[in-house]
Order: structure tokens, then C-alpha cells, then sequence
């Protein structure tokens, strides 16, 4: 069930170099309309064994030792440390795509949790204030561009090149680009990745149950998943993306 | 004598008109209600079973079998994940995708709800006609920390009752997401080719 919150919904810190790949190849594959979804097939599998394997041989390990070792009220509020920065970026992407409703309730809830716990505890969702899910992919694609070939970025998991783009934009207005210590700097990546990955939990074990083709699975997956945020939930029927 | 036999009659013509009331009130529950009914029995059950808090897949199988399964249209499942294909199947062959595919949701399910740590469930009330055969229930599943998991569930009025034929995570189809992946299998190797891909897949997730 974890499956379609974390990690279709890639978060997007670190990658800086995907930026300006991607945003080259996003103006080109514009221009082209793709008639398939997935061009680069054999790439991208190949990326996804390389993804699969370093899950399982370093992250896979590096999470258990991290929920083992880190207390859980810790874990969580690491995990709300870093959704708060989220829900930041959330709200200015609700205010590009003209939704200020959603805005303002991301806006609110980073407001009462920085306030009151520096964004360590998530009392603005005890209140009943949900977190919203907007990024700078949905925000391109509401803005009519489209979504480009898919990607499997090793890491970070289904992309495209839309939202690749919107990845590196998120991960360059950052707020770890303005650590300028670059031990700190790292280390607070390295504990945001691995947190990305904690939260994401068993949902890929999920996917193992379920999949015939893993790689086919997670790709439709994602551009359904990606389709219904874009259209916050409501989809119109027979839309191809 | 004469007495006891007609009470006895009107026992029984009590009992049959309770349990004729409840037979069609069950089959005429507003599909919300069902799911809600439904859902809670399942999470009631997994919750206080020791045996499946010891861990126990197989109990939670048994318990999905009886309390969920019902619940569900297979056949239409396997068909609108098959696509154009279903109609060149063979209803042998048909036959077995149902039952295939059924075993894998299943196992998928368990698996799923073996990860269930008691996060609260919200089931949002559905506006429909009384006319309505074709309906979408919401609910949505609290995490700790992260946003609401939006489950949905497409479900058909059949004349025993509304079915479900279709589960949608997060804006994710089940059934959609299947389509292409039976599609791949069978341009590859036909519709057998499925079968066999489906019937290895759920013996091989047996031993885990």
C-alpha cells in the first residue's frame, strides 16, 4: 500500500547532474511526441537491474540497520523533518498551478509544524490538515508539457523526463544547497535518502508478489500514479498521456 | 398436539421470513456499506487472530478466501485484464486465467495486509441512485506521517449483490495494471504461454 506514496512519488533531493540532461532531452522529446512510452526500454532496464541490486545490497541492509539501531520516535521525526520541506515545495507548486486552496493548507501545515517543532513533529496533520502532493513534474505538466520518454533513474526510482527535470529543479532550490558544510551537506542527503527509503518500506516486496514483469509493473504503475496526481485524482476517462 | 405443531409452524415461518429478510437485505446493502462491513470484518479478524499475528500466511489466506473473496467478480477481473485477448480465449482457458489470476490477487493481498499495522481506515460516504449499477466507493487509509492512501473500489451490481471489479491504490488500477503485463506474456507465447507464466509465478511466492 506504501507502494504508491513513496515511491512513485519520487521526492527528488540530490541528482543535480540529471538536470541538465534532462532538461535537454525534455526540449527535444517535446518536440518529437514519442509514440511510445518508453523508448528507451533496453536503457532502462538495464538501469533497473543496476537499481534493484544496489537496493538490495545497500540500501535494503543500510534501512534495517537504521530502523534497528534509530529509535522509532526518531525515525518519525526525521521523516517529518524532511515531508515538512515537502510540503514547502508542495505549496509553491500549488500556487503555480493556480490552486491556492491546496496552497494555503500545505503553506498552513509548514507553518504550525515549523513553529512548533521545527518541523519535527506533524501536528498540523493531528489537526486534520492533510498534506498535499504537488511537485514541479505535475506543475510542467499542468502547464501542458508533456511527459516525455520514461526514465529509470537508478536511486530514485520511475521518472520521466518531465518529471526528472522537476526532480533537479526541486533538489537545485533545495534547502541542503545552502549547507556550505559539505560533510554536513552530505550527511543530511545521505539521511534524507535513506529516510526516502525507509518510508517507502515493503512496498517493492509488494510489487515482487504481484508483478509478472517487475519492470513493466512499476512503469504502469507510475504513469497511472503520475496521471492521477496530475489531475488530483480526478482523472478524466481514456486519457492517454 | 394441535397446539405445539402450529407454534412449531409459526417458528418456522418466523425463521424463514428472518432469514428471507436478511438474505435480501445482505444482497441489497449499499455497496458502501458493504466495503465498509467488509473491510472492518477482515481488519477485526486479522487484528485479534493469534495465529495470524504469529504470522501465519496461511491463516490469512483462509480468512481472505472466506471473508473477501465473495465479495469479488474474478471472471470480469481476469476479462478486463485480458483485454481484446479474453474473447480469444478458450473457456477452458478462460477458466483458468479466472483462477490464476485469482490465486495471485490473493497472494498479493495477504502479503498486503500482513503489513497491516493497524492504520485507520476512513470510508468516505458514497452519493448514488438507487437506479445506479456502476459505482466507485472511496476510502482512504491513514499512515503515520505520510498523506492518506487513497484505496477505491469499482464494484457492479449483480443479482446477488454488488461485486468488486477492480481495486484502485493511489490512482493505480489493479486490473489497468495488468494489461499490459498479460498482453506482453501472450504476444510472447499465447495465451498458454499466461497461463503457465501465471501458474509458476503463484507456486514459486508458495514457499515464501
Amino acid at each position: 500500500m506504501n507502494l504508491t506514496k513513496r515511491f512513485m512519488h519520487s521526492r527528488g533531493r540530490a541528482g543535480v547532474p540529471l538536470f541538465a540532461l534532462a532538461a535537454a532531452v525534455l526540449i527535444t522529446g517535446c518536440a518529437a511526441t514519442p509514440s511510445k512510452v518508453d523508448p528507451l526500454e533496453p536503457m532502462n532496464r538495464a538501469l533497473f537491474r543496476v537499481h534493484d541490486v544496489a537496493d538490495k545490497v545497500v540500501m535494503k541492509p543500510v534501512v534495517q540497520v537504521y530502523a534497528a539501531v534509530v529509535p522509532s520516535f526518531a525515525r518519525t521525526a526525521v521523516s517529518n523533518f524532511f515531508n515538512n520541506i515537502d510540503d514547502l515545495f508542495s505549496g509553491i507548486n500549488g500556487l503555480l498551478q493556480g490552486k491556492p486552496q491546496k496552497a494555503g493548507d500545505d503553506f498552513g501545515r509548514v507553518i504550525v509544524n515549523t513553529l512548533f517543532s521545527l518541523g519535527f513533529i506533524d501536528i498540523a496533520s493531528e489537526a486534520g490538515i492533510e498534506r498535499g502532493n504537488e511537485d514541479f513534474g505535475q506543475t510542467f505538466a499542468v502547464w501542458g508539457v508533456h511527459s516525455g520518454p520514461y526514465l529509470f533513474v537508478p536511486f530514485f526510482g520511475p521518472s520521466t523526463f518531465r518529471d526528472a527535470t522537476g526532480t533537479a529543479v526541486r533538489v537545485y532550490l533545495g534547502p541542503t544547497g545552502y549547507i556550505e558544510d559539505v560533510p554536513v551537506r552530505n550527511s543530511v542527503l545521505g539521511l534524507s535518502a535513506v529516510d526516502t527509503r525507509y518510508q517507502a518500506g515493503d512496498a517493492l516486496d509488494i510489487v515482487e508478489n504481484a508483478a509478472l514483469d517487475r519492470y513493466t509493473f512499476i512503469r504502469n504503475a507510475y504513469f497511472q500514479r503520475r496521471r492521477y496526481l496530475i489531475y488530483d485524482g480526478k482523472v478524466p476517462p481514456e486519457q492517454e498521456d | 398436539m394441535m397446539r405445539a405443531s402450529a407454534w412449531i409452524r409459526r417458528l418456522l415461518a418466523a425463521v424463514i421470513t428472518v432469514a428471507l429478510a436478511t438474505g435480501v437485505a445482505f444482497a441489497q446493502e449499499a455497496p458502501d456499506a458493504l466495503v465498509k462491513s467488509v473491510s472492518e470484518d477482515v481488519l477485526q479478524t486479522i487484528k485479534g487472530d493469534p495465529r495470524i499475528q504469529a504470522g501465519d500466511q496461511a491463516r490469512i489466506r483462509e480468512v481472505i478466501e472466506a471473508k473477501l473473496l465473495p465479495n469479488f467478480d474474478f471472471e470480469r477481473m481476469t476479462a478486463l485484464a485480458m483485454g481484446r485477448n479474453w474473447r480469444t480465449a478458450t473457456p477452458e482457458q478462460q477458466k483458468r486465467l479466472t483462477d490464476e489470476f485469482r490465486t495471485l490477487l490473493v497472494r498479493t493481498y495477504s502479503g498486503a495486509l500482513n503489513q497491516y499495522r493497524n492504520e485507520k481506515v476512513d470510508y468516505k460516504p458514497l452519493r448514488f441512485s438507487p437506479a445506479d449499477t456502476d459505482v466507485v466507493v472511496r476510502t482512504a487509509v491513514a499512515k503515520g506521517g505520510g498523506a492518506p492512501i487513497q484505496i477505491d473500489y469499482s464494484m457492479a451490481k449483480a443479482p446477488s449483490g454488488w461485486k468488486a471489479y477492480d481495486v484502485i491504490v493511489g490512482g493505480v488500477s489493479l486490473v489497468t495494471n495488468y494489461r499490459d503485463e498479460f498482453n506482453n506474456s501472450i504476444q510472447a507465447s499465447g495465451i498458454d504461454g499466461l497461463i503457465k507464466t501465471l501458474t509458476e509465478k503463484n507456486r514459486g511466492t508458495g514457499g515464501k
